[in-house]
């Protein structure tokens, strides 16, 4: 029997942060350093200083996961004097260069105009100087580079920053404590419920900073909508490796590369070095790509291979792997910021620049200026209502570079919807213009296609369903069939580098999940799934949790999750629940 | 009929592959990696809290001698467990600081506590470590504090008229049980039979009124090193494996012995 003492009782405290990550960091960092120096008493206990919870639904502050590289303009107003040797895994950006790269397995589902690039680039390797399959664009874009910046891992920035804030003893911060979703009274936010026994925490400001897919963030946009012509339909799932590189590798830490063309053309990719011989690797699959297998663990192993990137790998050794989801939608996925008790920072708060490929200073600034419109109004003895915090939230965002920027942005991915070659002119004209020109988007969005469409002209109609049908009955995914049978070579296992899916959770830092909790996806409508041909949420699942199951829906494995969230995004009809829920991946090296 | 009851608790990184001496002594990344409480300490705490909710009056505190950073980290979820309060020392939690520095440390702490009941004072720890199997650093926190009741591999612990009656693990699986008159007393564990509990937030909360000051004066505690250590590796595993069906268990047998020989 559970004690009585120990049953969940209302608590009250002054500020609950929802979810720690770079915006809740920028906002505690302002928030409590003024805290700190006293004068200010709480609300919730008179005479005390004001309580400030932040409930973290990882089992550690240091279980983030970003492909970080960033010209930290906020994080260095924070920190005048940031030095990145502070930080493990941190270095400034010493080189950058974008790179595209070509198919060498001629496997990659290639437009004709590729094709045609790839041709020409080729017959005159002699002036375009193709080396390794791939040509080094003479210059990079300035919207999009990152030459004053740093390349970090967000686990180690997160803990560094989360030590500095809980030392001042102004903030508590509770990982390993999902948060299932606002406390609504009056229509008004009066605070949190935990997930699991469902406690209910009370405070006059929630600050909701849950991440892309955070269950917080969503039942606010279902009960308060979104403005009028905002909308969230641009996601992509990041996938990223940290290997250590092989003994004696001449690269330096602070090497940035950004790449396009390879695996698929519509995947962008990453290479950052940190130091001490480590390297991040990683993939983005945007939601607008065509192809119903979106695997993203394959995908990232075929693009270390390509012979550009494994010349600096090969012999490495895979150290941690993990994976997210990103809101792409940036300044036009912007919700409600403000409203009576809450305030919405960082990531789902639209803050992601997508033109720039920018998001965690971007969130860090968000923070920052919600923690200075708050400490106006507890000076001020105001309280937290929505004009007041649009007043002074909303109004700073406003004025901020985050802004102009953000609107420069929103329009840049537009052509994307119709194809890539309007996607990529698109972008360039949007960034080379400053925002005052871009392509109109068009009112139906990409999908994927369904798989007959995809392989048409690639595989026979028969035997995509011969490789669909027997994959079904064995309980896997389709995507390794699918890519062998179009000449996707074999992943040359070496248990190093290049491990199975299954071991690579086992790796690093291990996927875990308490073993009392419940499952927190669910499929709504079991006949929906078994309707659904495409199945992407299987597909795209970055710790194949979910799989064939013996029913009409996919089976659930929670001990494989790693919260991607990705499966929500992915399901074409809004069939999947992703509630909050504790475990994940344990690797603070992401 | 009251405890005076403390457990001596360190950190292990998350995930123990991770482990690697660095010069010092000292573990390689040890502010990078992620911690938890060191799973031997915590089964002694999850026993230590029971018996305290069962006899009013008990008081427990833990000692845990940790980098303040990484304690402070850890305890924001330990903390979230059970009611207690923490004593925390600001030194070196790993594998590779010595046994006999860390248990003065922390019997040094024990016998500065102010209120300290030695009458009824119970010492918990873990039995060993997960980031090193050394045995012996609650045994020396015993003989520093003076304590000469002390169990080893402790499994279970019930009281009996004031009595301590513990079983603890000897050789050939089994368990001995002895019965010890009353505290001082000290108990390091092996896993005990309790789980981890869950979170609750309001125990939290409480428990960090007391250990948030706690943490920020926590006693910068270095510890003598008079032992270096110079590598972790896995023994070498030879691996061969062959899928096979159909085919007689004497005839698998004789081709491992026929490997085995080779």
């Amino acid at each position: 029997m559970t004690d009585p003492e120990l049953e969940p009782k209302p608590l009250d405290a002054d500020i609950l942060c929802v979810g720690f990550g770079p915006a809740t960091g920028g906002f505690l960092t302002t928030l409590t350093r003024a805290l700190a120096e006293g004068g200010i008493e709480s609300q919730a206990f008179p005479g005390m200083p004001p309580q400030v919870i932040c409930y973290e639904r990882a089992d550690d502050i240091a279980f983030g996961v970003s492909g970080v590289v960033t010209r930290a303009r906020a994080i260095r107003a924070s920190f005048p004097e940031f030095n990145p040797a502070e930080v493990p895994m941190a270095s400034p950006v010493r080189a950058e260069k974008l790179i595209y790269l070509m198919d060498p397995e001629r496997a990659s589902c290639r437009p004709l105009w590729m094709q045609a690039a790839d041709w020409t680039l080729r017959a005159f390797s002699g002036l375009t100087k193709i080396q390794d399959h791939a040509f080094e664009v003479p210059i990079v874009p300035d919207f999009l580079h990152k030459r004053d910046g740093f390349v970090m891992a967000l686990g180690q920035f997160n803990q560094w920053v989360g030590q500095q804030v809980m030392m001042t003893g102004a903030a508590q911060i509770w990982p390993g404590t999902p948060v299932a979703e606002p406390l609504i009274e009056d229509g008004k936010v009066a605070g949190v419920v935990l997930a699991g026994e469902g406690a209910e925490i009370r405070a006059p400001l929630t600050v909701v900073a849950d991440g892309p897919v955070g269950a917080v963030s969503r039942r606010l946009d279902d009960l308060f909508g979104l403005p009028e012509g905002h909308e969230r339909d641009e996601w992509a799932l990041g996938m990223k490796f940290v290997i250590e590189l092989p003994e004696g590798s001449p690269l330096e830490p602070g090497m940035v590369l950004h790449t396009i063309g390879y695996p698929e053309p519509e995947i962008f990719g990453f290479f950052y070095v940190h130091p001490g011989g480590v390297a991040s690797a990683g993939i983005f699959i945007p939601s607008w790509m065509q192809s119903p297998v979106r695997t993203g663990y394959r995908y990232l192993q075929h693009f270390i291979q390509h012979p550009y990137i494994w010349r600096h790998v090969k012999g490495g050794r895979l150290r941690s792997w993990g994976a997210k989801s990103l809101l792409e939608s940036g300044r036009r996925g912007e919700p409600h910021l403000a409203g009576d008790g809450y305030a919405r920072i960082g990531e789902n708060s639209g803050s992601t620049n997508v033109l720039t490929g920018s998001g965690v200073d971007e969130a860090w600034l968000t923070g920052v200026q919600l923690a200075e419109a708050v400490l106006e109004l507890m000076r001020e003895g105001k309280p937290y209502t929505r004009e007041n915090l649009e007043a002074r939230y909303v109004a700073r965002r406003r004025a901020s570079w985050l802004e102009s920027e953000g609107r420069v942005a929103e329009n840049a991915r537009n052509g994307f919807q119709r194809s890539l070659f309007w996607g990529f002119l698109g972008m360039a004209v949007d960034g080379l213009s400053g925002g005052r020109f871009h392509l109109p988007r068009p009112r139906g969005l990409r999908r994927p296609q369904k798989l007959i469409d995809h392989y048409f002209g690639r595989l026979p109609h028969s035997y995509v369903e011969q490789i669909a049908e027997e994959c079904t009955r064995a309980g896997r995914p389709l995507h390794d069939a699918l890519m062998d049978a179009v000449g996707w070579p074999e992943i040359p296992y070496d248990g190093q580098l290049l491990v199975s899916h299954q071991d690579a959770l086992l790796m690093g830092g291990k996927v875990q999940a308490p073993a009392d909790a419940e499952d927190h996806v669910i499929f709504r409508d079991h006949q929906v799934c078994a309707a659904c041909d495409t199945r992407v949420c299987i597909e795209i699942c970055s710790g194949e949790a979910i799989r064939p199951g013996d029913g009409p829906a996919p089976a659930f494995d929670r001990e494989k999750c790693v919260h991607c969230g990705a499966c929500l995004w992915n399901c074409p009809v809004g069939n999947v629940v992703f509630a909050a829920g504790p475990g994940g991946l344990h690797s603070a090296e992401n | 009929m009251s405890f005076d009851m403390i457990v001596c608790g360190g950190l292990a990184p998350d995930p123990l592959q991770s482990l690697e001496p660095a010069p010092g002594p000292a573990l390689k990344n040890e502010m990078m990696l992620p911690a938890v409480f060191d799973p031997w300490a915590a089964h002694a705490l999850y026993e230590a809290a029971h018996l305290a909710a069962k006899t009013p009056g008990t008081r427990l505190r833990v000692v845990s001698l940790a980098p303040k950073a990484k304690l402070q980290q850890v305890m924001m979820k330990m903390a979230q467990k059970l009611p207690f309060e923490l004593i925390p020392l600001d030194g070196p939690s790993n594998g590779f600081s010595d046994a006999g520095p860390t248990a003065d440390a922390l019997a040094a702490a024990i016998q500065a506590l102010p209120d300290l009941n030695r009458d009824r004072l119970l010492v918990f720890g873990g039995w060993e470590s997960a980031t090193r199997g050394a045995g012996v650093v609650m045994q020396i926190v015993g003989e520093r504090l003076g304590i000469t009741e002390q169990f080893l591999a402790v499994d279970e612990l019930t009281i009996d008229n004031g009595a301590l009656v513990i079983k603890e693990r000897v050789e050939g699986g089994r368990h001995m049980v002895s019965r010890c008159a009353g505290p001082p007393a000290v108990l390091a564990w092996a896993t005990g039979s309790l789980p981890e509990p869950p979170n609750h937030p309001q125990t939290g909360m409480a428990n960090m009124r007391t250990m948030m000051p706690a943490l920020q004066k926590a006693p910068a505690t270095p510890l003598a090193t008079g032992v270096s250590y110079r590598d972790v590796a896995l023994p070498k595993v030879q691996r061969d494996t062959r899928i096979v069906k159909d085919v007689p268990a004497a005839e698998i047998a004789r081709e491992l012995a026929a490997w085995v020989k080779e």
